[in-house]
């Protein structure tokens, strides 16, 4: 049995065609993008979590721990910036899977999912959202230790070369969390599935305490933690010290978790139902 | 006139639960179809299977022509879908919600927010437009969700209990809108487990239980099915309710419904002419009677009928509770 295809009525504008091409699709994610983005505005906790909480980790962990590891406040500046940095990326991320989850739950993704739009546009949009607000949480706290004494050491070409490292590797790990975003039932449990992995990585790793510190049996856990590359790396190319060898491990762990987590939530999202 | 959306023996499975098993489907061009039923019925999986967002296990559909399997990015340039609950950015103002949406449909920016001022003002949001949608209330939140829905003017639309949870007001507002649709060439496909809604807006309503169509037909074929018409009387007696049910009863041979909150007594009665007799039988039983009348049945007594079990909507409060939980 065939149906004749009936003279439809109005329609949306423009052609009816049967594939989009990347031209619309990256107009689609880039608008996505821009509503993510847009929320902020009328999300005064999302405002805070990203600019003010980072703020309050450098003033607390460079006043009250500053003296006990580093020997003074103005000497754990210059250790700590680079390490608070790695952990608000990290923590950053979450945002993209507690938001995916979000309007997930209010049907935000499935009014998306109906629309002739490209299939790509809320993921992708989402995590360029996400890269953009890492920018400026990091420019927040670049801002705020340096006005506690942090300097960059690096010439500017090696220092803007770690930051952009670090979006990349905060880009890659919103990937898991868009996948944990789509794979739990309410924003409740993405709250906290999504930043209770972070805890173990982030003290565990070089951003807070140099890891030589740090008992015997944890330390080849402390070597391996991405965390701990990203920082060893972003510390070499603001602060000084070895560059080449956390920064290639790094580009590894970024390439590596974009490999693996991108296509599950790609995936995952594409058999939502 | 063309036939605007067809499934043929549509199924899905969701694990044990075979939500919709077998269900054929046919909406004309430019009429409403109701898809009536209780909770759970599979109303909902059958809407999203029609707007792409579920993949069904079984069967075929296809919508303006389109098969939904092989062509759902055609399909999704002609459908619009408003759900359960407003699927609106609360963080976003109500302009800003609708041209987006126009500009992710491909419309200038101009003429994406010409658009969104004409919707809002077409759905008294127009004061409303510059705040954000967290300060709406819950009507005027669907208002702008169906709206939402029209931004790309869809020849098809797809309304999933549009009314649920809306005051009168609202939902009188919201018939209004589907008339105009539908006036305006629009297909509709609303679900909804309130029969008057389905009396009210559809052209053809096809009754759905445990996923299957049980009965399809246009309101006025539905109701005629169960047979003749209902006899409605009212004792001023409280006290008579009972005895007039059952002597109603005795008369008829048929079940009478009772409805004690407004002492009202329901019965089938299949030959008008037994209207004067049953009159002289309340009569001489010494029940005075402050209402009478003959009326078709209601979609209610519809669903008793083809069911054997009533069609129990449970308060709309309660219901989205529950669903909210289960999401």
């Amino acid at each position: 049995m065939s149906i004749q295809a009936p003279s439809l009525p109005g329609g949306p504008p423009g052609a009816r065609s049967r594939r989009i091409g990347p031209g619309a699709a990256s107009r689609h994610a880039l608008l996505v993008a821009r509503r993510d983005l847009l929320q902020v505005r009328g999300n005064p906790q999302l405002l805070i979590f990203l600019l003010v909480q980072p703020i309050l980790f450098v003033l607390l962990f460079v006043y009250v721990f500053g003296g006990a590891i580093s020997g003074s406040s103005r000497q754990y500046v210059q250790y700590v910036i680079p390490g608070i940095i790695v952990q608000t990326v990290t923590f950053a991320t979450a945002v993209t899977g507690i938001g995916l989850n979000e309007d997930l739950a209010k049907g935000i993704i499935d009014r998306f999912r109906s629309l002739p739009i490209a299939r790509s546009a809320v993921l992708a949009g989402r995590i360029l959202a996400d890269a953009v607000r890492l920018v400026a949480s990091l420019a927040v706290i670049l801002g705020v230790g340096m006005l506690l004494g942090f300097r960059i050491t690096s010439s500017p070409p090696v220092a803007l070369g770690g930051l952009l490292l670090i979006i990349a590797f905060g880009m890659a790990l919103s990937w898991l969390a868009a996948l944990i975003g789509l794979s739990v039932r309410n924003p409740e449990t993405a709250q906290s599935a999504g930043f209770i992995w972070m805890f173990p990585l982030i003290f565990a790793s070089s951003v807070f305490a140099p890891p030589e510190t740090m008992p015997g049996w944890l330390q080849p856990f402390v070597d391996v933690n991405p965390i701990t590359v990203a920082t060893d790396a972003l510390r070499g190319m603001l602060a000084g010290g070895p560059v080449l060898d956390p920064a290639i491990k790094t580009l590894a762990w970024t390439a590596a978790l974009t490999v693996v987590f991108a296509p599950l939530a790609i995936r995952r999202y594409r058999r939502l139902s | 006139m063309a036939v605007m959306i067809r499934t043929e023996g549509l199924a899905k499975r969701f694990g044990a639960t075979q939500a919709l098993d077998g269900v054929d489907l046919e909406v004309q061009s430019g009429t409403v179809l109701g898809l009536l039923g209780p909770n759970g019925a599979g109303k909902t999986t059958a809407v999203r299977i029609l707007a792409t967002l579920l993949a069904p296990s079984g069967g075929r559909a296809q919508v303006g022509g389109y098969d939904l399997a092989s062509q759902p990015q055609l399909v999704r340039q002609l459908i619009a879908l408003t759900g359960q609950y407003a699927a609106v950015d609360e963080n976003l103002s109500g302009t800003e919600n609708l041209s987006m949406l126009g500009r992710l449909l491909g419309m200038a920016k101009r003429e994406a927010g010409g658009r969104a001022a004409e919707l809002l003002e077409r759905f008294d949001l127009a004061e409303a437009g510059s705040r954000t949608v967290k300060t709406y209330s819950g009507g005027m939140r669907r208002r702008l969700d169906l709206a939402a829905s029209l931004v790309g003017r869809p020849p098809v639309l797809f309304l999933d209990e549009p009314t649920t949870g809306l005051d009168p007001r609202s939902r009188n507002g919201l018939w209004g809108v589907v008339r105009e649709l539908v006036a305006e060439e629009t297909t509709v496909l609303l679900t909804t487990q309130y029969m008057e809604e389905a009396d009210q807006l559809s052209h053809q309503i096809a009754v759905i239980d445990q996923g299957q169509v049980i009965a399809k037909g246009t309101p006025d074929e539905l109701k005629a099915k169960i047979g003749g018409q209902v006899l409605e009387v009212r004792p001023a007696d409280p006290a008579d309710v009972d005895r007039a049910a059952q002597l109603l009863a005795e008369l008829t041979g048929n079940e009478a419904t009772v409805d004690r909150d407004i002492r009202q007594i329901g019965v089938p009665m299949p030959d008008p002419a037994w209207l004067p007799v049953a009159v002289r039988r309340l009569d001489e039983a010494g029940i005075t009677v402050v209402d009478l009348a003959l009326r078709r049945p209601s979609l209610d007594e519809v669903f008793l009928a083809l069911t054997g079990r009533p069609a129990e909507a449970p308060p709309p409060e309660d219901r989205q509770a529950t669903e909210r939980s289960a999401a």
